[in-house]
């Protein structure tokens, strides 16, 4: 089944998206400075380690042994967590995903629930689901509250509010936080002192709080949610009742599967050696921490992810975001250019698979939307082929597109040409003609769709003779 | 050893003279060097903008023309990349993947078949060189342009900040996405001009029409010349602009 949600709503494709995002001077000098700085980090972090080669294939072979067999995980994994207390629901998408919470809020008399963290539940639009409930979500990572209390979107997937800086986001608190003094100034640590005291009141009030979750071990039914905050274990302990929502593909077999992914995570993350803030809880334990735990299993297009030999691989994904910090696409249009809650590189290949939809202009736009360098599979912790599975994609856009399009004309007419030497050859020099175009060896301007190259760059002018022109009359 | 060069669709349309010197330098290490005729294209933007049946022709046409040849070199890391990376899951029968396991990048050929790293270059100019995503990343031709590069005579080698740093071409990308495209040129154009370089080299014709386009509409004064060209110029033969 098709997944819902994932994008946004009237965002343009990505080379429009990304005109308006190129031209946000303020925007690319946030972006190149934080992205710089953790790609620098991650790679120190990543050089400690003799064996990083060896774990990332673990990584990767745990995730395709568990996707291989995700039915039998998830049912062990049910089993368990409903052994220890816990209550688990299967979501088909968003829509099913949201109602089941919306319940489970009223059942709890709630009108307010702190937030951990979760990119599962801005996937399925659950804030905005919980708000046309009467629910109010409070967003409790800072960077989310950032971008919550902006009114903004998130353009990152582990720092929603990257491409904000200090100045931007005081003007937002002062703005927007009833309890934010006046005299705030972008000093760091007033600005965490005044999220801090602002979020200290939601813990104390809140009954009912929602998270999702980076993995769950079938073996014992233990859910992991890895931050750096603490805010997040506030929310996982201090309120009555905790839901948790959280994708299929999350989870591992055994507690030793997990080991490997908790040393990946956090040094392609944060570059850390080790995640600050790890919680993982087992159900429900009578006087400590929740006493309601219900697990929401989201699917959301993810089994028809699965079914794509090529493209199931980005379900190996456990949201480190280095592929966002080393792609040079990213640094210089951010997050929010890609039109979904999963942006930059693994975004490219995630939404438009989770929405099942290449017809639609947005999400086909999605897989063009790189230069295929590579960057983002040499950083990838579970070695993802991110360029591989772009170029999968880009052929599943032409074939849903039907083969109507002047592009679709032009490119079989090339092949056309290319099929045969002496049709090449001829195609060579009439092109040799466009040499009358040219002035010191250059042409700066060409008609349509040329002139999407000479808007920039010139072009060489082309020679009298090709190659194989020359080769015949001294080699032949 | 029955060499055969695979120009590339671009190189011999619109760069002949990177041809004629991998040519020349090859025959001066002593290679027999055959350039097939029938030879086009190796699929690659095809493939890469989405049209894999058109690419599963022009890869099996690569496969039957190359296929009786000890090694195929070309002086393109990208089109080697094609070839080795998707080539195989494009070519119909299994046995004619014989052309894809001989075929190499010119750097590669040179150090690793031929074993040199010295091949007699005389090229007295300031060059740095930029090397390219494929060539790094894909195919991973490791230092062995440098190599190369610190052998000539006369070259004054400068590194590139921020070398490993995509230019932005891409292929169809340049045109499809020319936005993000033209700011990670400038980009790369402020890094290569920062090294007060006049010649920027690369592997690869199609990295350097990008970036050799954006220099040249800025009057940047530095010029792109591909690794062959530098590797071909000798004392007696000098490297000679295009006419």
């Amino acid at each position: 089944m098709a997944g819902t949600g994932v994008t946004w709503l009237g965002t343009p494709a990505f080379p429009r998206a990304a005109r308006g995002a190129l031209a946000d001077t303020q925007l690319r000098r946030n972006l190149r400075k934080a992205t710089h700085t953790i790609r620098d980090k991650r790679a120190a972090a990543v050089a400690e380690l003799a064996d990083w080669e060896r774990l990332r294939r673990a990584g990767a072979a745990i995730k395709d042994s568990v996707l291989a067999n995700l039915d039998v995980h998830l049912e062990r994994l049910e089993a368990a967590v409903t052994a220890r207390g816990g209550v688990v629901h299967w979501a088909r998408d968003a829509d099913e995903a949201n109602a089941i919470i919306l319940r489970l809020v009223r059942a709890a008399g709630a009108d307010e629930v702190v937030k951990v963290k979760s990119m599962a539940t801005a996937e399925i639009g659950l804030n905005e689901a919980l708000a046309e409930g009467g629910v109010r979500a409070v967003e409790t990572d800072l960077a989310e509250l950032i971008v919550q209390l902006g009114r903004d979107r998130p353009s990152h997937i582990l720092v929603p509010a990257i491409h904000r800086n200090r100045a931007e986001i005081r003007e937002i608190f002062r703005r927007e936080m009833p309890s934010a003094s006046p005299g705030l100034t972008d000093d760091p640590r007033e600005l965490a002192d005044a999220a801090r005291h602002h979020l200290r009141l939601k813990f104390l009030s809140a009954r009912v709080a929602v998270s999702g979750a980076n993995f769950a071990v079938a073996d014992t039914g233990s859910v992991v949610v890895v931050e750096s905050e603490g805010n997040g274990r506030m929310c996982l302990t201090l309120p009555e009742t905790l839901i948790t929502v959280m994708g299929i593909e999350k989870v591992v077999p055994t507690w030793r599967d997990l080991e490997v992914f908790l040393q990946l995570l956090p040094r392609s993350s944060t570059a850390e050696r080790m995640n600050p803030y790890t919680s993982v809880w087992t159900g429900v334990t009578p006087g400590d921490g929740p006493r309601q735990f219900h697990l929401v299993l989201l699917d959301n297009g993810r089994t028809d992810t699965l079914a794509d030999e090529v493209g199931r691989q980005a379900l190996r994904c456990i949201r480190c975001s280095a592929c966002l910090n080393s792609c040079p696409v990213y640094e210089r249009t951010g997050g929010q250019a890609y039109g979904s809650v999963y942006p930059g590189p693994i975004g490219a290949i995630l939404t438009p698979q989770l929405l099942g939809d290449l017809s639609h202009p947005q999400p086909a736009s999605l897989p063009y939307a790189s230069s295929l360098c590579g960057a983002c599979f040499e950083v990838c912790p579970v070695r993802i082929d991110i360029p591989r599975v772009l170029v999968h994609l880009r052929s599943r856009v032409v074939d849903a597109r039907g083969g109507r399009s002047p592009e679709a004309a032009a490119m079989a007419a090339l092949a056309w040409i290319m099929r045969d030497p002496g049709r090449f050859e001829a195609a060579q020099r009439a092109g040799s003609l466009a040499r009358l175009l040219a002035r010191q060896g250059r042409i700066s301007r060409l008609p349509w769709p040329g002139s999407r190259w000479t808007s920039a760059r010139d072009v060489p002018a082309p020679p009298r003779e090709s190659f194989r022109a020359w080769w015949r009359r001294n080699r032949g | 050893m029955r060499v055969a060069l695979f120009a590339t669709c671009l190189t011999d349309t619109l760069f002949p003279g990177t041809a004629i010197a991998a040519t020349r330098l090859l025959e001066r290490l002593g290679c027999r060097v055959e350039f097939p005729l029938d030879q086009t294209c190796c699929g690659q933007m095809h493939l890469n903008t989405g049209y894999r049946e058109h690419a599963a022709d022009l890869a099996e046409r690569y496969a039957a023309i190359f296929a009786g040849y000890d090694a195929v070199v070309a002086p393109s890391g990208s089109c080697v990349a094609m070839v080795r990376e998707f080539h195989q899951d494009l070519v119909a029968s299994p046995s004619r993947n014989g052309a894809v396991r001989h075929t190499y990048e010119l750097s590669e050929f040179l150090v690793d078949v031929l074993g040199v790293t010295d091949v007699g270059a005389y090229f007295p100019h300031r060059v740095t060189y930029h090397p390219t995503c494929h060539s790094l990343r894909a195919i991973g031709v490791g230092d062995r342009p440098l190599r190369l590069l610190s052998s000539v005579r006369g070259l004054d080698l400068v590194a590139l900040p921020e070398a490993e740093t995509c230019c932005g071409f891409g292929g169809t990308f340049a045109v499809k996405n020319a936005d993000v495209s033209t700011a990670m040129l400038a980009d790369k154009m402020r890094c290569v001009a920062e090294t007060g370089a006049e010649v920027l080299t690369a592997g690869d014709n199609s990295c350097l029409m990008h970036i050799g386009g954006g220099l040249s509409r800025l009057r940047v004064g530095v010029r792109t010349v591909h690794l062959a060209e530098i590797l071909a110029s000798t004392e007696e033969e000098p490297w000679r602009a295009p006419a």
